[in-house]
């Protein structure tokens, strides 16, 4: 039963830092609450005998996005004065409105019934495993993949247009 | 065989995930439309592809089928791609408006 209190763990401490990017003024606060909620999901993907995903989430997100927004948020002397705050009747509204889905999304998935959740005969735990996952990428999706470089190609050079800067009054 | 089961699949029901993976979704939901900072918005926004990624991560994990993670995979080198682009956005309306404040677009509703 350790794994189930460690499923509830994980869950509090990740719905309770997402919490907090979304209450937190200071933007350099939301950031490090979205890193706890980063690392908690790579506990749920560890639990889940998912070891790939888990590694490739702390490197991507923990250490390479994560750190790119604290970068931008320092780069620019974004702080708790800066920033811009809504009326709070919009404020609110939005609550009420993100709560409403809530509500709806979980009465409409109380009636859902997944199925059998696992095939004892056939269940295989090292689907998450480095070699598992290789062989599925680099055979099956293997277009995607490659996909993927050329997307990130593109993304790099759109980045540095953007950023570059340009004469004129006006830098767009 | 039942030794080589992740514990956690066999006592937390499938359910569970996906309620969990809804309230991150809504939250991310919430915060798009609480904030106003243009940088918060976006880390709301990777909030919601996160819960995603845990929902799909569950279900491959409990039918025991690479295809979900392998999708997970690609949504996190797509986050990456996204938050380079939109990082350069963000600074490039920072310098010309000196402020992150969503509500300073509103200019191209027109």
């Amino acid at each position: 039963m350790a794994s189930s209190s460690l499923f509830f763990f994980l869950s509090f401490v990740a719905l309770f830092a997402a919490l907090g990017v979304v209450l937190a003024k200071n933007p350099v606060h939301s950031v490090l609450f979205l890193i706890l909620t980063f690392f908690s999901l790579s506990g749920h993907y560890l639990i889940l005998n998912a070891q790939f995903l888990a590694a490739v989430n702390i490197i991507v997100y923990a250490g390479a996005i994560m750190v790119l927004f604290l970068f931008v948020i320092m780069f620019l002397n974004l702080n708790a004065d800066t920033e811009p705050h809504k009326p709070l009747l919009a404020k609110v509204a939005a609550a009420v409105a993100g709560g409403s889905l809530l509500l709806v999304l979980v009465a409409a998935l109380r009636d859902v019934q997944p199925g059998t959740t696992y095939n004892a005969a056939v269940f295989d735990s090292q689907i998450g495993m480095v070699s598992q996952l290789g062989m599925v990428l680099y055979t099956k999706y293997l277009l995607p993949f490659e996909l993927a470089s050329v997307l990130f190609l593109a993304a790099m050079v759109g980045a540095v247009m953007l950023g570059k800067r340009e004469t004129g009054e006006r830098n767009f | 065989m039942e030794q080589t089961i992740p514990e956690v699949i066999r006592t937390v029901p499938l359910e569970y995930y996906i309620y969990f993976a809804t309230a991150l979704f809504a939250i991310g939901v919430t915060g798009v439309l609480t904030r106003r900072n243009a940088i918060i918005i976006f880390m709301c926004v990777e909030l919601m592809l996160n819960a995603v990624n845990v929902l799909l991560t569950a279900f491959s994990a409990y039918r025991s089928d690479p295809n979900g993670q392998i999708f997970v995979f690609f949504i996190m080198a797509v986050a990456a791609a996204e938050v380079s682009v939109g990082l350069g956005i963000i600074v490039m309306i920072y310098r010309n408006f000196q402020n992150t404040d969503v509500n300073l677009l509103n200019r191209l509703k027109w």
